[in-house]
């Protein structure tokens, strides 16, 4: 049962060469982690060797080859944030969880880990739990974060989402506004990014509206294509690190000026998004 | 063909030479390290460092995996060359000072300080024995694992790869661990027992320590 779950990715695949990451990134989306045996088995399938999997498994941080738990914890020590002090909060972390940086609880419920710059500078120390964010985070807040992991981050979510939201949002890099004031969606200024995808360029504009999936394109996008997203002001892509409940693609993140951040999907027509608000949230 | 000029002198060579090998064929000496005839380049020492180009476009390159280009003006042994080579050295000396080979290059190249601290590294990360174990045996069974500081050489999983043909080429490229073969005799520089039936090592509860660089040993056929 396990083969055939490796098998199917790799049948997904087939065809890209070269597309080793994307093949491991599946596979652990299946497993939580990369497992020897199925390592094994993308070697034998792909016919590429073992020692080049392997040294592709270790070499990025996001592949793991040891299971991970049940919440991942990612405490940002890029740059902004650690001077802001992420080191005291990984610090307190390790001290709270009783675990090392890289390294999974007894109990299999969190995985500790940091990362280098989530693309959320403006609003560090930024940690991530499964996907939501938490930003200007100090050591005190700590225990309440993991405490509100274990009491599950969704449910929260849908709690605080039951409601028609109208946002403002700035780039996660420069913090430049994305409202576009002279153009209405829904009866409100629309939110103005840049798109990339097919080699095609332009402008995308969504509704401010939570909960409103209304956009209008420079170029027509199907329906799943995946878009890269770009601010238009110091053009960073504004990708963030998890991945699309729902579909997997490539979250979006925007700062909401109120506080806290959004994510949307970035495939065309998933109703995938999160929304985290600090204030309202934690 | 290409016409390049090496300390003065003007030399035609085949396009896709290196400066090494075109330097080399007018006998010009340049040590190198993680060169091996045979393997391919890889430039990680450094120690093959030429200077190329004129005032203050001069450049060091690592001669191994420069292509040769038409009307290149190249200085094997200019100060700053030997400057540099001897900093190169000097660094390989205090990462891995047990090392016979980086000694003798050491010496040979008049060091006569080391004034880094000695981590007394298994491995200089020169890929002599991946490209061995690669492009010579045709295994594939040990490569590069991790990165930055963790980088390091093995099997995968660290465990005895089904690839490894226990030829020991890897072993007999590898600058850094050649002299640790030593079993349990550490003054005797090679211990040979491996040329016996059965390799003392393989008696020894804790072979950690005198193995080459991998555990467990790929030569003598030890499971963990
Ligand atoms: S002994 Fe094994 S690992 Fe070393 S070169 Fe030979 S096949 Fe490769
Ligand atoms: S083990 Fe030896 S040959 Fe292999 S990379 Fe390290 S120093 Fe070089
Ligand atoms: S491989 Fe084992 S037996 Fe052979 S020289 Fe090294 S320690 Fe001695
Ligand atoms: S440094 Fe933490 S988000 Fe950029
Ligand atoms: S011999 Fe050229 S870099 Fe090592």
């Amino acid at each position: 049962m396990k083969t055939d779950q490796v098998l199917s990715v790799l049948e997904k695949h087939e065809g890209d060469r070269g597309g080793l990451i994307a093949v491991l990134e599946d596979v652990q989306a299946k497993y939580g982690y990369l497992p020897a045996e199925v390592l094994k088995i993308v070697a034998e399938e792909t016919g590429r060797s073992l020692v080049d999997i392997y040294g592709v498994a270790t070499f990025y941080r996001s592949l793991s080859l040891r299971p991970r738990g049940k919440h991942l914890c990612s405490v940002c020590t890029g740059t902004a944030c650690h001077v802001r002090g992420a080191p005291v909060i990984a610090g307190e972390f390790e001290r709270q969880l009783e675990t090392a940086v890289g390294a999974t609880t007894e109990d299999k419920e969190f995985t500790l880990e940091t990362v280098n710059c989530l693309g959320a500078c403006a609003l560090g120390p930024i940690v991530v739990v499964d996907g939501h964010y938490f930003s200007n985070v100090n050591s005190s807040r700590v225990k309440q974060i993991i405490k509100k992991t274990h009491a599950g981050l969704d449910e929260a979510e849908i709690k605080a989402d039951r409601r028609v939201y109208l946002h403002t949002v700035s780039c996660s890099r420069c913090n430049h506004s994305l409202m576009d004031p002279n153009h209405k969606i829904d009866g409100s200024p629309a939110i103005r990014v840049t798109v990339s995808f097919e080699r095609k360029h332009g402008w995308l504009r969504l509704s401010s509206l939570y909960g409103s999936f209304a956009v209008e394109s420079e170029y027509p996008i199907r329906t799943d294509e995946i878009v890269d997203v770009f601010c238009p002001h110091c053009h960073a892509e504004l990708k963030s690190a998890p991945a699309c409940p729902l579909c997997n693609a490539p979250m979006v993140s925007m700062i909401v000026r109120a506080g806290g951040i959004v994510q949307i999907c970035s495939r065309r027509g998933c109703k995938g998004h999160m929304l985290d608000l600090n204030g309202g949230g934690v | 063909m290409i016409t390049l000029t090496i300390n003065g002198l003007e030399v035609p060579v085949e396009k896709g030479t290196t400066l090494l090998e075109a330097a080399r064929f007018l006998g010009f000496p340049i040590p190198t390290l993680c060169h091996m005839d045979g393997l391919s380049p890889y430039g990680a020492c450094r120690l093959c460092v030429v200077e190329i180009g004129e005032g203050p476009k001069a450049k060091l390159v690592s001669s191994c995996t420069y292509p040769a280009q038409e009307g290149l003006i190249v200085r094997t042994a200019s100060s700053r060359v030997l400057r540099a080579r001897k900093m190169v050295l000097e660094l390989l000396l205090a990462s891995c000072p047990q090392s016979k080979t980086i000694q003798d290059l050491a010496s040979a190249h008049n060091v006569r300080q080391q004034r880094f601290r000695q981590e007394h590294e298994d491995c200089i990360l020169c890929g002599l024995c991946v490209r061995m174990c690669k492009e010579q045996m045709v295994a594939k069974a040990i490569g590069f694992r991790g990165r930055g500081q963790t980088r390091s050489i093995g099997t995968p999983f660290d465990i005895r790869s089904e690839e490894c043909r226990l030829c020991g080429g890897c072993m007999y490229v590898c600058p850094a661990c050649q002299l640790r073969c030593t079993y349990t005799e550490p003054e005797k520089a090679v211990c040979g027992g491996c040329a016996n039936v059965s390799p003392p090592c393989v008696e020894k509860e804790q072979f950690d320590d005198m193995m080459c660089y991998m555990t467990p040993c790929v030569a003598c056929e030890i499971q963990e």
